[in-house]
């Protein structure tokens, strides 16, 4: 029978289908950071448990870790918030106990979880990858079963090497067509959620199809799969092809030789077969995204760069009316006001939803030759790893920044959800490349606005969104 | 996990849909390295007037006289009745912590985010999915009543209202089982090594780089 990407991946790790309709599912690669493992380590100590196989986990700090330089080369010993330096010294502490490898924080392999993974190929096409965090999703893009999970899964897979589960349904998202200029894999995802909302994809598993989605790079698919969780769906998906096994040929873990032979002939397979049936299904034409902005406080509160926010009496009832107008009240927003019409103050270029090289590479090419505008309070570009810091580097990418007036910090999660030191003001507003405007995301009371990296860096030298063909003409061809 | 049979209790509203589960526990409390101790926070941006920090002392802070969970009429409820898609977002078990340390047993919604929904069931919170319609007939007698308390039966999967009308929730078998015993996990799995390992062996044999170390 004709089997979908997900059959074939599901497949491929079920131990066991049970009559209730729960099924045990074997787990490949186990992701650990510092804030959803603690309680599941204590948790396995308690009840005299160890590791069912240790070389399936891999973890590294990057939620809690500062990302200044003066802070990072002073080590965790001098980091002066005690509460996340306990956080991050109890990674190492549990590491060391359980013999789990993980790479330091000052390592220039430490990154964002969900760049280090795939950048070490660490992750892989045909794996099932967990990690007690929704952006898990991201490792989709190859040709892999990835998604997040609670605390209490994360100490069931390290004593286990399984998770229980129940199998999903099938949503294919097609993208025909082709993106035109200056929109990216992140204003695909933010049309997907703006079309099908954020509990859409509940219960599915999100495959992108289509030529727009074969064209994306791997770090574009990963943009897209990680905000698949955004749309409620747990796991995003994208068919292995040359893309997939240029990207991952060189990578440390990867396999190597014969086993690379073996590995190819296997991920080859792994596309939806001709004929599979989806219980789900939509197509949006890729030839007509626009860059897009979230106005709200919720990724399906989104309008493309030319639109306007929603007027209340749009409205289809009265749980949307209230809910706009809570969103319009926290966001300082007026209704019907046009999206280019809104200014930030403070720009984000990072999180795992966008920190990748050709990320930074978008939002230089955008900045090169100019300044932020006065009006931005802070911009902060934090790259996804040390390995991406040190290639922008390489590249001059972060002299562009520096001469723009921004910041170039250390590799972390950062502004994305603001764990750290690195958040917004209360009534700030923030153009950001992360992936959640949920209120006080960012900070208590900041406002969030969702886009592009080469939006985000738009936004910081115009004052205002606006669309990234804007500044590359004012630029006269500065922009590479 | 402590098991759920049946419940009766208050009723609290949280009218409005989408509550992320950055609502529910804001970052900086995700410092904890603990389980517990998170219900003084829950909905802290909403619950108080300030900032919450994982320090302070909570009963000191000034409560937001607007929220529902801090009027008199609502104090001490243990069922939590909200909108659609309840718990999206991260996949943040603080936040079942933190409902489960303020003392709900049961959330009542049109719909749940699959991670938060697979969090509360391994922590003996019980996500009730009925239907809108129910669910606004609910908020409606909610306000319309001080005092309005349900009973929710797992073993019978019914609701009971103050009217005595019963009403059937569907919840998945194995779930239910779980808190119904109050097994957890772990051990259900820990029984089934051999199969584990037999498909660990067998799984070896066709993708062996799968079960490579990670050499730094």
């Amino acid at each position: 029978m004709a089997k979908t990407l997900y059959d074939k991946l599901w497949d491929a790790h079920l131990v066991e289908q049970r009559d209730d309709g729960t099924a045990l599912i074997y787990i490949d690669r186990h992701l650990l950071h510092e804030v959803t493992s603690p309680q599941a380590f204590e948790g396995l100590s308690l009840a005299n448990r160890g590791l069912w196989r240790r070389s399936a986990n891999l973890a590294v700090p990057d939620h809690n870790v500062s990302t200044l330089k003066s802070e990072r080369e002073a080590g965790l010993a001098a980091l002066p918030d005690p509460v996340s330096r306990l956080q991050l010294q109890t990674l190492d502490d549990n590491c060391d106990t359980f013999d789990v490898v993980e790479i330091p924080l000052n390592d220039e392999r430490q990154g964002i979880v969900h760049v280090m993974g795939p950048e070490q190929g660490a992750v892989l096409p045909g794996m099932t990858i967990v990690c007690g965090d929704s952006h898990t999703s991201t490792h989709g893009a190859a040709g892999a079963l990835a998604h997040g999970i609670g605390t209490s899964e994360v100490e069931h897979v390290l004593a286990t090497q399984c998770l229980i589960q129940r199998k999903m349904q099938n949503f294919q998202v097609e993208v025909s067509g082709q993106l035109g200029p200056g929109v990216t894999a992140k204003d695909i995802a933010l049309a997907v959620i703006g079309e099908i909302g954020t509990a859409g994809g509940t219960g599915y598993a999100l495959e992108f199809t289509g030529s727009a989605i074969e064209s994306l790079t791997m770090e574009g698919r990963m943009t897209l799969c990680n905000m698949a969780i955004e749309a409620g769906a747990r796991c995003g998906l994208v068919a292995v092809d040359e893309v997939t096994l240029d990207y991952f040929r060189e990578k440390p873990f990867a396999p190597k030789g014969a086993q690379w032979d073996a590995a190819e002939a296997w991920w080859r397979t792994l596309r939806t077969d001709k004929g599979a049936v989806f219980d789900r299904r939509i197509v949006i034409d890729g030839d007509l995204i626009a860059p897009h902005v979230t106005w709200g406080t919720s990724p399906e509160m989104v309008a493309s760069i030319k639109g306007h926010v929603p007027r209340l009496a749009d409205m289809p009832d009265e749980t949307a009316r209230v809910g706009l107008s809570r969103a319009l009240d926290y966001m300082g927003l007026e209704e019907g006001m046009a999206i280019s019409d809104i200014q930030p103050d403070v720009v984000f270029i990072g999180s795992c939803t966008n920190s990748r090289i050709e990320d930074l590479r978008s939002a230089a090419a955008i900045l090169d030759g100019h300044r932020i505008a006065p009006t931005i309070r802070k911009a902060l570009v934090v790259p996804g790893s040390g390995l991406v810091k040190a290639q922008a580097e390489a590249e001059g990418l972060d002299q562009i920044f520096l001469e723009a007036g921004m910041e170039w910090r250390e590799p972390g999660c950062s502004m994305c959800l603001a764990m750290n030191a690195d958040r917004l003001m209360p009534g700030e507003r923030c153009a950001s490349t992360s992936n959640r405007n949920f209120e006080g995301r960012q900070g208590s009371g900041g406002r969030t606005h969702l886009v592009s990296p080469a939006m985000a860096a738009a936004a910081a030298v115009a004052g205002r969104f606006v669309a990234v063909g804007e500044i590359m003409s004012d630029a006269g061809g500065a922009a590479r | 996990m402590k098991p759920f049979t049946q419940h009766d209790g208050l009723v609290a509203p949280m009218d409005r849909a989408n509550v992320d589960t950055d609502l529910m526990i804001p970052k900086q409390f995700l410092k904890s390295i603990k389980r517990s101790g998170f219900g003084p926070n829950l909905f802290d941006e909403l619950r108080y007037l300030d900032e919450g920090q994982p320090d302070a002392d909570n009963s000191q802070r000034p409560l937001n006289p607007e929220f529902a969970l801090n009027s008199a009429r609502y104090e001490g409820a243990s069922i939590l009745l909200t909108r659609e898609n309840f718990g999206c977002g991260s996949s943040r078990e603080h936040a079942a912590w933190a409902m489960d340390d303020y003392g709900f047993r049961a959330v009542i919604a049109p719909s749940f985010a699959d991670i938060f929904c697979s969090n509360a069931l391994k922590n003996g919170l019980l996500p009730i999915v009925l239907s809108t319609a129910q669910v606004d007939a609910l908020f409606v007698a909610l306000y319309a009543e001080e005092g309005f308390s349900l009973r929710i039966d797992l073993q019978a999967c019914t609701i009971t209202l103050p009217n005595a009308e019963q009403w059937s929730f569907e919840v998945d078998a194995f779930r239910r089982d779980c808190l119904l015993s109050g097994l957890d996990d772990i051990g259900i799995t820990l029984e089934r090594s051999e199969a584990i390992r037999t498909f660990e062996r067998q799984h070896q044999a066709r993708f062996p780089w799968l079960f490579e170390d990670i050499v730094l």
